[in-house]
């Protein structure tokens, strides 16, 4: 009879990995996600432009592939990462592209009358932003970004081969040492899954509040 | 380390090869997809209640944890209850069971989507059910669904990678192994890169047309 306390400790371990890389993942991409977003909708060119490439990119080629790149061809050019500064800065950019899109759309979805009355105010471009287009395009973004934490968090699983001891690393590991596949994978797919459970618990949490006080606003 | 143009034209028919695995994978699994995707459609829409919620469950469970652990899942413990699969055949099965779920809340949305005045019409006009289908609700609620469809073909395409990990010798892994073997990083990594930057471009373009062509039903 297998022990199996050992190994269940190792796979919480890992879960724990996957739990900090699904967090500064996420902070990171939210922070990526603003920048390329309202760098896509700036007044200027280079900016713009930059922006939309750079999400382009990201959205082109897979996960997969920038964290290879990340961990393996940076290091010649003098960056070497180690594998859990490379899975959070491939998973952040990765999602933050897409993370851009909604902000772009959410804030090109609010009304044109509101940009008109924020001029008319003579607020400023920050102004008008921060205060006014900001706090309506919020409530539209959040449940696509519940959405985009539950991808970064399945991207999580990618890292385990880049030798990252992520709750998938460790289930192969005590596939390995044990011989039993069922148990281990089942294991971790259930914590998965119920993880993406905890993330769409709270954005629906987060949600609730964001909308508060902006009912009869929005149409 | 530099660039070296010289290796590259050396690998690039090994990458080649590898290229046209991740295309069969891709075209495969999407098979598997669009048809796995219609049963668990129709399961939810159609089936018994208690079946209807299971099926839900299933649907979600699959969409919530990482496609790569479901890989594993399907390569290493199958072969235990005796189901020993090609690691390519393990890999398309995993893609279209995986993407099935997606495409079925496609199918579903497409055919919630058509007015139920469509439905009543056809009741008045006394067509069977098997009429109303092929006559009046399909060919109103496919053409919305293919823009969505073929956004999620690319999104599988650029997930083909992951069957590296479980022994397929596609794209990334023949990248790989000429990394590993000749200690050069670079060049395979960067032309993986290259190769799906190219693919996925091209299928964006493809994919406007198809949204022109087709995404505008309700306008015509």
């Amino acid at each position: 009879m297998i022990d199996w306390s050992g190994y269940i400790g190792l796979i919480l371990q890992g879960a724990w990995v996957t739990v900090e890389l699904t967090l500064m993942g996420s902070a990171l991409a939210l922070v990526v996600a603003f920048a390329a977003g309202l760098g896509r909708l700036s007044r200027f060119m280079a900016v713009r432009s930059l922006a939309t490439t750079y999400i382009e990119f990201f959205r082109g080629t897979s996960i997969f592939v920038q964290l290879f790149w990340a961990y393996f061809v940076l290091p010649f050019a003098g960056i070497t990462l180690t594998p859990l500064q490379a899975g959070v800065l491939a998973l952040g950019l990765n999602v933050g592209a897409y993370g851009a899109e909604v902000v772009r759309g959410a804030v090109k979805a609010i009304g044109r009358e509101q940009r008109e009355a924020c001029i008319a105010l003579n607020l400023t471009r920050y102004q008008a932003m921060r205060h006014i287009i900001l706090p309506q395009a919020l409530p539209l973004m959040l449940p696509t970004f519940g959405n985009n934490a539950i991808e970064l968090l399945k991207g999580t699983a990618v890292v385990s081969l880049i030798s990252l001891t992520d709750m998938t690393f460790q289930a192969q590991v005590v596939r390995a040492q044990t011989g039993s596949t069922l148990i281990p994978f089942a294991t971790i797919l259930v914590l998965y899954f119920v993880m993406a459970w905890v993330i769409s618990l709270g954005m629906r949490w987060l949600e609730r509040r964001a909308g508060r006080g902006l009912d009869g606003v929005r149409v | 380390m530099e660039w070296d143009w010289e290796f590259v034209r050396q690998i690039m028919p090994t990458l080649i090869d590898g290229l046209q695995i991740t295309i069969l994978a891709t075209i495969l699994g999407a098979a598997v997809a669009a048809v796995v995707g219609l049963v668990f459609a129709i399961l939810r829409m159609v089936a018994p209640a208690p079946v209807a919620r299971a099926t839900g469950f299933a649907v979600e469970f699959i969409r919530g944890t990482p496609l790569l652990v479901q890989l594993y899942f399907i390569f290493y413990v199958l072969p235990d209850i005796g189901i020993r699969l090609p690691a390519l055949v393990a890999g398309v099965i995993g893609l279209g069971i995986h993407y099935g779920t997606y495409a079925a809340e496609v199918y579903r949305a497409g055919i919630e989507n058509v007015p139920r005045g469509q439905w009543e019409a056809a009741k008045a006009t006394n067509l069977t059910a098997r009429q109303t289908w092929t006559h009046v609700i399909l060919p109103q609620a496919i053409p919305p669904m293919i823009p969505a469809l073929a956004n999620y073909l690319i999104a599988m395409f650029k997930e083909t990678p992951l069957l590296s990990a479980i022994t397929v010798l596609e794209l990334m892994n023949q990248a790989k192994s000429i990394a590993n073997s000749n200690y050069r990083y670079i060049e395979p990594m960067t032309l993986v890169g290259v190769f799906f930057l190219i693919m996925s471009l091209i299928s964006v373009f493809f994919l406007r047309w198809l949204e022109e062509r087709y995404a505008r039903v309700d306008e015509r």
